[in-house]
């Protein structure tokens, strides 16, 4: 039993295990208050709702392991959303074909890598700070943006795109399909990829990375990139999902990927942190959030929980490591 | 071992005021294991005196006694200026004239120079009006005692380590300090810096300040210090006066091992050459080296910093470009652009700044041994095959006796030898034709230092080029086949070990 435990540790990480059995309790205390709360109605939204919060969360991911940040995410997706509903109304609006709907994928795919690029070339070459750049891009794409739709919302696309939002396959909701999809190749390209371990190195130490002949810009530029690419897919399901795309939705999601980030382990200075965890953690803000709104709390009291938790998750983090500390010093002395 | 005569002072002369310490019987368990057995320490008034002993060996445990950060066992007999103490707090020691210059200053980099020396005034129970111009005025006694001037409204992230020592100094001398520890002093300065710290360390003592040194550098140690202390293990190994005492002999009793130098230098001048450098130079940097390194051979370049010898070596390894001039590998013209570029061409670049340059700290030990190849750990589908991996650094670290835990395991937890035997790992997997070791036995404990050149040496016998960096004349003169002298920029003498002597070179490197 426990030699079970011990490799189920080392194969997931002490980090995911404390995240998920402290999820058990979330779900186990909702289900005592809230009837309603184990029901297939539930998990069913919350299964559309947690995919498009998860891939701008993995979209801010790469860029923090890497030792940066992306506050572009936000505006990064409604800029995709926009060139696949500027396609659709080309193509005819709600009259739109299969056709049109793949094409303005590509597009939209197209435009969130070319504004990831960009932020990863400026981050690569010039060496200004993360956070300055994507900050730039952010207010760039805002208004440009703003500009565009004339701050108003665009609608009116064919019905089938609504079904990508909305529908499920073999009883799956699509949203999550995609979600999961993207999550385990994040993972692997993460964990098994050059690119990955570039990342990785890059975060704790880019010189020393330089010094080893690591591919320092070149890594940064892709991990942008590839954050881009996945803003854009969070913007088509947000299309497919809301169907209508309006500049600033979802804005208030930005601050929530980060604290999900560090919820899941990841460190806010680079080098450190990994996909399971931050899907769990990604799983505990959704039932926090559905769970409060089921026991009727107001949405916003939710969203309070989520920075209390976050605080309390960083005070246990520090005791933890403190006791760990102690513990190892007594061992070595 | 036992302590010579010049050991422990006498029972009749305790309480007379010729001593600054004395402690007796030191001894400080942390959880079971003994930090400090037994050990006696003592200074003189005006006396510079060397704390000396490898990593581990209980000289910061020693020093954090005296200041009063450790309570010391009971038996342990404490003697400051002729009082006795049964253990001292921070505050005794520091009304008691003790303080200690820890290796990182511990200064405030945004605060001018005056203020960081006047610093001790702005602290207390009650806050006291601290004026400028008093504070620059007391700082300025406090320069002036050590002879030095310094720009007092500097802000001191504006100077060179060096001078912030200085401050560091000053800042002691002003809170009335009668004795000063401090930690590896030299270990980041030049030699011209160093001399004037030496000389800084002398006036001290001639005003009746006692000095602690506590320093890796043998050779400064022998030079500069009257008596020395060794501690091994935690354990006094003795006290000696340094007039008969040699670098080896103080090398043999820090290690309990019998360091050997011997010079080891060979003529391979029939080998085929590796590298050849002709007339390369970068403005600024270098200029018209010419050079060659052959298969099997160990080429030493000496120079003090700011020779230009680390930069040679970045434009080897295609950091930098040169100006002009041109470089050879195994007789094909090369001109590495990138580091990628210099590792394909076959040469690999063990840096001197290992903490941030060498090895990346926070990651684990396996990841520092393969970054440099992980074209060869791949797998399915072209990803990192964990298994790989593993076995190719399970090799290494069993090729180089690497001492680890796991290789899992941040590469900060190692000892400096170890993180250099990573270092030189991550290196070899490339299966280089020209290594280069720059500075390779910084913070590296003596006796792990003939460990690297063990190394070297057998990697030379495989027919790897070496060309080996240093700014430590003996370590070139005892571990290469010849040594090439760098001042300014440029080659300016060719020593060859076998025929001439350590102390020609010496003469040279530091007329």
């Amino acid at each position: 039993m426990n030699e079970a435990v011990a490799a189920l540790k080392r194969r997931v990480g002490p980090e995911t295990l404390a995240l998920a059995g402290f999820l058990a309790c979330l779900v186990v205390a909702f289900s005592a208050f809230s009837p309603r709360f184990l029901s297939v109605a539930n998990f069913n939204s919350m299964a559309f709702q947690l995919p498009v919060l998860g891939l701008l969360t993995l979209a801010m991911l790469a860029p923090i392991l890497s030792g940066g940040l992306n506050l572009a995410i936000i505006f990064t997706a409604n800029m995709s959303g926009l060139t696949l509903a500027w396609v659709l109304i080309q193509a005819g609006g709600t009259e739109a074909g299969v056709a049109a709907f793949f094409v303005g994928c590509v597009a939209a795919v197209a435009v969130g890598a070319t504004a990831g690029g960009l932020m990863g070339l400026v981050v690569a070459y010039t060496g200004a700070h993360p956070i300055l750049v994507s900050l730039a891009m952010m207010i760039f794409l805002r208004g440009l943006g703003e500009f565009l739709t004339r701050g108003g919302d665009i609608s009116g696309f064919p019905e089938f795109v609504g079904r990508i939002g909305h529908g499920s396959l073999l009883g799956i909701p699509v949203p999550l399909l995609v979600f999961g999809a993207v999550a385990f190749g994040w993972h692997v390209m993460l964990k098994y990829s050059r690119h990955g371990f570039s990342v990785y190195m890059i975060g704790s130490n880019i010189r020393a990375s330089e010094y080893s002949g690591l591919p320092t810009a070149r890594t940064l530029t892709l991990i942008y990139t590839l954050s881009g690419v996945l803003c854009a897919i969070a913007g088509i399901l947000m299309v497919s999902r809301f169907n209508s795309v309006r500049v600033g939705h979802g804005e208030a999601l930005l601050l929530v990927t980060v604290l999900a980030c560090f919820l899941g382990g990841v460190d806010p200075f680079g080098g450190f942190g990994r996909v399971a965890p931050v899907a769990v953690a990604l799983v505990i803000l959704q039932v926090l959030s559905s769970g409060l709104n089921l026991l009727g709390a107001n949405q916003h009291l939710s969203t309070a929980v989520w920075g209390l938790f976050l605080i309390l998750v960083m005070v246990l983090r520090h005791m933890l490591s403190r006791a760990r500390i102690f513990l190892k010093k007594r061992k070595e002395i | 071992m036992t302590a010579s005569a010049a050991g422990e002072a006498p029972e009749s002369e305790s309480g007379v005021s010729g001593w600054a310490l004395m402690l007796r019987n030191v001894n400080k368990a942390f959880e079971g294991v003994q930090a400090l057995e037994d050990v006696s320490f003592s200074v003189r008034i005006g006396e510079i005196h060397c704390l000396a002993g490898e990593n581990g060996c209980g000289k910061s445990t020693l020093i954090k006694i005296v200041t009063g950060v450790y309570s010391p066992d009971s038996g342990t007999e404490i003697e400051v200026f002729g009082e006795r103490h049964a253990s001292i707090t921070p505050a005794q020691a520091r009304t008691l004239g003790i303080s200690v210059i820890w290796q990182d200053l511990a200064l405030f980099p945004h605060m001018t120079v005056a203020e960081n020396i006047a610093f001790d005034e702005s602290v207390g129970l009650i806050p006291k009006f601290f004026s400028q111009g008093s504070s620059y005025r007391r700082a300025e006694k406090a320069l002036n005692r050590l002879r030095v001037d310094l720009d007092l409204s500097a802000s001191l992230n504006s100077l060179p380590i060096a001078k912030r020592q200085i401050v560091a100094i000053a800042r002691a001398l002003h809170a009335n300090a009668k004795l000063i520890f401090m930690d590896e002093p030299t270990s980041s300065l030049t030699q011209s810096e160093t001399d004037n710290l030496l000389r800084i360390v002398k006036t001290l003592s001639t005003e009746g300040v006692s000095v602690v040194f506590v320093s890796h550098r043998l050779a400064e140690v022998i030079e500069i210090s009257s008596r020395l202390t060794v501690l091994r293990n935690g354990r006094l190994v003795g006290v000696y006066d340094t007039s008969d005492m040699t670098q080896t002999r103080l090398g043999s009793l820090m290690t309990g091992q019998e360091l050997v130098s011997e010079v080891s230098a060979r003529d391979c001048s029939g080998n085929p050459p590796v590298l050849e450098i002709e007339g390369l130079s970068r403005s600024g940097e270098y200029s018209d080296v010419s050079l060659k390194v052959r298969s099997g051979e160990i080429v030493g370049v000496i120079g003090l910093i700011g020779a230009g010898r680390t930069e040679l070596a970045h434009s080897l390894i295609g950091m930098t470009a040169p100006d002009s001039g041109s470089l050879r590998l195994n007789g094909r013209r090369i001109s590495p652009r990138s580091v990628r570029d210099a590792i394909s061409a076959g040469i690999a670049y063990v840096s001197e700044d290992r903490l941030t340059l060498g090895l990346i700290q926070q990651q684990s030990i396996s990841a520092n041994v393969v970054i440099t190849v992980l074209s060869k750990i791949l797998g399915l589908m072209g990803l990192i095959s964990p298994k790989r991996q593993g076995s190719l650094v399970s090799k290494w670290i069993d090729e180089l006796a690497i001492q680890i835990g796991h290789p899992d395991h941040a590469v900060s937890t190692l000892s400096g030898g170890n993180q250099q035997r990573v270092v030189l790992a991550k290196w070899l997997t490339t299966s280089p034709r020209l290594l280069i070791l720059d500075s390779p036995t910084v913070g590296v404990d003596v006796g792990a230092r003939a460990g690297i050149f063990r190394i070297a040496r057998k990697l030379a016998d495989e027919g790897i080029a070496i060309l080996l960096i240093s700014d430590e004349v003996h370590e070139v003169h005892y571990n290469s086949d010849r040594v090439l002298h760098m001042r300014n920029g440029r080659i300016v003498w060719e020593h060859d070990p076998a025929s001439a002597s350590l102390s020609q070179l010496e003469a040279r490197v530091y007329a």
